[in-house]
């Protein structure tokens, strides 16, 4: 994917690449989160990212550069990360301190007081309402900064340079 | 070590991904490139914390009487918002891509750093 110029075949795998962590999700238990994945990030990337090569060109000229340095930077990252993944939860842990707060609640309660088997739903739309609220506006928000961005319903000007 | 290292495989394959995506953005000139190299760093922290979620023997957290133990629906809810947020921010970015095209008619960063030099050295 890194070294690929045909930029349509690298949308392509990328499209795989969300649909096969999807996969992933299903198998950690998160089956909402894997609809999402599906849906939104397999399907409605491409297709923006599809549209945006339709728009410009889809082929990539230039050679990667700075290779030296970004394989040194990702390098002596990667290195932090994995020193400091060790003092993380072990996976699968049953007494993983992130399973220890408000979760017990949403377990054992959440059907009795929201009456929606699945508890996710229950946290999305109820518990934390005013996050999906939230979430909401910056979809809005995006949406307009798009139409701003392409000018949407006029003409680009015949020399845009000049305003950009 | 490796022993740890076998514990922890999750987080593992959660720093190689999130190199990957880091490695694409930096090395590559391409715009399109970059933005599926963000796009690929995102999709490694969904997976650290859906992986900070499961339980070993557990199952979706969608209350049945059948089960007992379910993994931890906090995570989910958060990448659920977190999935959403990313696609709008993609399509922004991906907008001001289009946007780049039209003004300098190229995606390639090093292009439009000359065509700018340029421009500086015609005016000034």
């Amino acid at each position: 994917m890194v070294r690929l110029r045909n930029l349509f075949a690298v949308v392509m795998l990328f499209g795989i690449y969300s649909l096969l962590s999807a996969a992933l999700f299903v198998a950690l238990d998160a089956v909402d989160v894997a609809f999402t994945e599906a849906a939104v990030g397999a399907g409605i990337s491409t297709i923006l990212m599809l549209a945006t090569l339709a728009l410009t060109n889809a082929r990539e000229r230039s050679v990667t550069r700075r290779r030296a340095l970004a394989l040194a930077i990702c390098t002596v990252t990667g290195l932090v990360l994995v020193s400091a993944m060790v003092d993380l939860p072990v996976f699968g842990a049953l007494e993983a301190p992130a399973h220890a707060h408000v979760v017990p609640r949403y377990l054992l309660d959440s059907y009795r007081e929201i009456g929606v088997p699945n508890v996710v739903t229950s946290v999305l739309a109820s518990y934390r309402g005013y996050d999906t609220l939230g979430e909401v506006t910056v979809i809005f928000t995006a949406g307009l900064g798009v139409l701003c961005v392409l000018g949407a319903g006029r003409e680009p000007p015949a020399d845009d340079r000049e305003d950009g | 070590m490796l022993e740890l290292l076998a514990l922890h495989y999750n987080y593992l394959a959660v720093v190689v991904l999130m190199m990957t995506g880091l490695y694409v953005v930096i090395a590559n000139g391409n715009l399109v490139k970059k933005v599926i190299g963000l796009n690929i760093f995102q999709t490694s922290v969904f997976i650290l914390y859906i992986s900070f979620g499961k339980r070993l023997g557990g199952t979706a957290p969608i209350l049945s009487p059948d089960f007992e133990l379910y993994s931890n629906p906090l995570p989910h809810v958060l990448i659920l918002t977190a999935i959403v947020v990313g696609v709008a921010t993609t399509a922004l970015a991906l907008a001001l891509v289009i946007r780049i095209h039209r003004g300098y008619g190229t995606l390639e960063e090093d292009e439009i750093e000359r065509i700018e030099a340029e421009e500086q050295g015609g005016a000034g």
